[in-house]
């Protein structure tokens, strides 16, 4: 099927925010909504009336925190009604869902100003909870009934990639040493500090050959953007950010079921799209925001996007080519390891994070210079749903 | 002080208003100093169960790593009762040796007797009229069983302070013991240890003085056990920034900002231990040296002895402390409070300490027992008739 199959004008991002992400205690979903969306709107220069629709991304409101019906709550606490707002689901990738979502009611026309975000508020159950509610992103009746948690999936992706591309415990451990560096500089991050190779392979043991420093924390935090129309964008700000492309493509639920475990076939399918959509190949892309939500998945990540081929994303590691100044800077605000997993937010998080970096506002340190094009890749569960999208000044 | 109280009765009004006024200034409060309280402790004593279980054995039989467990929680073994120890015979045993060190002081004339537990061997009937029957304390005395998880003890030395400093009674005894649960395989295993500590308070042949003290309490749910339950339940990670650290480290600043001290002024630091790491971050965030606070931290070798824990940590300063020297000690109870002290040491310990074994004997006094012994000390297994 050719993509687009029609598209009646293009899209910008015009504000962006973000809350501080890490165990929020002190803060509530709603005030979480707050956090993220209220400087969005002052980043954007519009009022709160201007909003024509409200598209949230979160996860498990139901499970975390025993509230559904969250596109309602948040258009209520914002003080939006009535205008319509609505919550969008697909396991971690629903932030970005929320974003293609977004995207289609601007690029058809329909809508002229609209909000989307992500948010979660994952920390106020413990993390048997939690880890329960995020299995709900794979098979339950043929994955999860049998004891399968995601640490445990992506353990059994690590193994086999470790096995067909030799890829070394030292060099998956530099994934998670990168985005924490990263991290070490962004004020919104769970995790600001530093860590070494040695820390993370001498952490405790999760489900081999996964320790605890290769996996993404459980978080909260929101993140919110508002798209209109890239005609109008320059009447709002000096520094629109375009969307170029927003694809999603979906899979298999069970890992089991897929022909091959090391890559994932949506993030393939989806990258493939917005790149013809965009009009760009990998080599035009300056910064990347990879779903690190385990060391393994980034290393993936980079080669189902087209950056290297099957089994060579090792090296980038080893020469260090993905930290900022970098041939490809990868995760420059911590990626989900460093700047938190709050897994209904990750995939606007990820977005805010690109336009960040191509306004040139990123903190000091952790700028790409003279960034054009980002790239997201936003995964729900193991992979059966990925949404990638490309942004340019 | 009754002798105070008698005397206002025979003066004029405005002699009244004087002498009220002189005395509150001289007992509650020197402007911008310490307080006067004029009570403190005239004795302490401790008591640890001999068997201990250590972590890697427990590790052994869930399938944990030991390591993460020994290095994570800075523990390396923990107290087990014996099958025929609990709270109220711990509580005893501390109260005999708290007595030792305080010869002067005739049992019957204790007028309070306070035991801070989450462990009573009754959910109805007091463990302090045990102890106190025990010791020889009754029957003309006060005596109440207190909860406020760990810190319930703490909270009965500041009762017995004013108890003691308005006269109302000669001499109080707080005891804080516990034989902690914890339920099979939860990260509390490791720790939830046996042991308690008694400190009797007084005015007169005092070995600390309790210069001031300040708490600090919230409603937070990090950490309970409702009424039935045979295990406590915590909400992970939440018992540490908004649980201990909220409140150890505010109230250890609201005292010393209450006394006008700062944290170059103590000599020796004790906070409450629920692992070995968190008093001495603690420590850090007030900005109190980590070897002011090593020689009061007995966690690593007996664990976590819940409403124990604390005094414990205090007993093993009061242990090597020299007179003149000024002690900050800590509490902590999950729900969540704190209870802060100032202690001055006096000339007086240099001869009461010795009268009683010190913490070290008994983190020294130890035999290794494995999970299966510990199981049935702790009268775990189901089906038998203990």
């Amino acid at each position: 099927m050719e993509f687009p199959l029609y598209k009646k004008r293009d899209v910008a991002i015009i504000g962006i925010g973000s809350s501080k992400f890490g165990e929020r205690w002190d803060k509530s979903l709603r005030e979480l909504a707050w956090e993220a969306a209220v400087p969005a709107v002052e980043d954007a220069g519009i009022q709160g009336r201007d909003i024509q629709l409200v598209i949230f991304g979160n996860m498990s409101g139901g499970l975390f925190v025993g509230q559904e019906h969250v596109g309602a709550l948040i258009a209520d606490f914002l003080g939006l009604n009535p205008t319509p707002a609505i919550r969008v689901e697909a396991a971690c990738a629903s932030g970005g869902v929320a974003l293609f979502q977004g995207y289609l009611a601007v690029a058809s026309g329909l809508y002229d100003v609209v909000a989307v975000g992500g948010i979660e508020k994952m920390t106020d159950v413990p993390s048997d909870r939690a880890t329960l509610a995020l299995t709900g992103a794979m098979d339950s009746e043929w994955e999860a009934y049998f004891g399968a948690t995601f640490p445990g999936l992506y353990a059994l992706i690590a193994q086999r990639y470790m096995y067909e591309y030799k890829l070394s415990r030292e060099t998956l451990a530099e994934v998670a040493v990168k985005n924490h560096y990263h991290g070490s500089m962004n004020p919104l991050a769970h995790f600001q500090f530093k860590t070494s190779v040695e820390r993370v392979i001498s952490s405790p043991l999760v489900a081999d050959p996964l320790r605890r420093d290769d996996c993404c924390p459980i978080s909260d935090g929101a993140s919110c953007m508002i798209l209109v129309p890239a005609d109008k964008a320059r009447k709002y700000t000096d520094t629109p950010v375009y969307i170029k492309a927003c694809t999603v493509a979906s899979d298999k639920l069970a890992l089991f079921e897929r022909e091959d475990i090391v890559t994932l076939k949506a993030t393939v399918e989806a990258s493939r799209n917005a790149y013809r959509i965009a009009k760009l190949s990998p080599t035009d892309i300056d910064v990347v925001e990879a779903h690190d939500c385990f060391t393994i998945a980034e290393i993936i990540a980079l080669e189902d996007l087209g950056f290297v081929r099957k089994g060579e994303a090792g090296r980038l590691y080893e020469e260090g080519e993905t930290y900022v100044g970098g041939k490809l800077p990868v995760n420059t605000d911590g990626g989900l390891k460093a700047g938190g997993h709050a897994v209904g937010a990750t995939g606007i998080k990820q977005v805010v994070e690109l336009v960040k970096q191509l306004r040139g506002e990123a903190e000091r340190g952790r700028q790409v210079s003279n960034a054009e094009y980002g790239l997201a890749q936003n995964v729900g569960g193991s992979g059966a749903t990925v949404v990638v999208t490309i942004v340019g000044r | 002080m009754m002798y105070v109280s008698a005397r206002l009765n025979s003066l004029t009004m405005i002699e009244q208003l004087y002498y009220t006024r002189y005395f509150h200034d001289r007992i509650f409060d020197i402007d911008g100093g310490v307080y006067s309280l004029n009570v403190g402790i005239v004795g302490y004593g401790v008591y640890i169960p001999i068997w201990r279980i250590r972590v890697d054995e427990i590790a052994k039989v869930w399938g944990h790593d030991p390591n993460t467990y020994r290095e994570g929680l800075g523990v390396e073994e923990k107290s087990v009762p014996s099958i025929d120890e609990d709270t109220a015979t711990i509580a005893v045993e501390a109260a005999r040796n708290a007595l030792r060190r305080a010869p002067e002081v005739p049992p019957n004339n204790i007028g309070a007797i306070y035991v801070g537990s989450e462990s009573h061997p009754y959910a109805v009937k007091p463990t302090a009229a045990t102890v106190a029957e025990a010791i020889g304390a009754t029957p003309s005395l006060t005596a109440a069983d207190t909860e406020f998880a760990c810190k319930a003890a703490t909270a009965a030395i500041q009762a017995c302070m004013g108890l003691v400093s308005s006269g109302y009674i000669d001499y109080g005894m707080s005891i804080g013991a516990d034989t902690a649960q914890a339920s099979p395989m939860d990260a509390l295993e490791y720790t939830a240890a046996a042991g308690g500590a008694a400190y009797i308070i007084g005015k007169s042949k005092v070995i600390a003085e309790i210069e001031c003290t300040y708490s600090y309490t919230q409603d937070v749910p990090d950490f309970w056990r409702r009424d039935g339950d045979i295990y406590p339940r915590h909400a992970g990670r939440f018992t540490g920034e908004p649980g201990y650290f909220e409140h150890v480290v505010k109230c250890t600043l609201g005292l010393m900002e209450k006394a006008g001290l700062k944290p170059s002024d103590f000599d020796y630091a004790v906070f409450h231990q629920p692992n070995a790491k968190y008093p001495l971050r603690a420590a850090t965030m007030i900005g109190i040296p980590l070897d002011k606070v090593k020689p009061g931290l007995v966690v690593p070798w007996i664990g976590n002895t819940y409403s124990g824990s604390s005094l414990i940590g205090l007993a093993a300063i009061l242990d090597i402390a020299k007179p003149g020297q000024r002690i900050l000690m800590t509490s902590y109870g999950s729900g969540a409070g704190s209870d802060s002290f100032s202690l001055m040491v006096t000339d007086a310990i240099e001869e009461k300490r010795r009268l009683a074994p010190p913490v070290r004997y008994y983190i020294d006094r130890k035999v290794y027992i494995d999970y299966a012994t510990y199981i049935k000390l702790r009268r775990m297994f189901k089906g038998v008739d203990y």
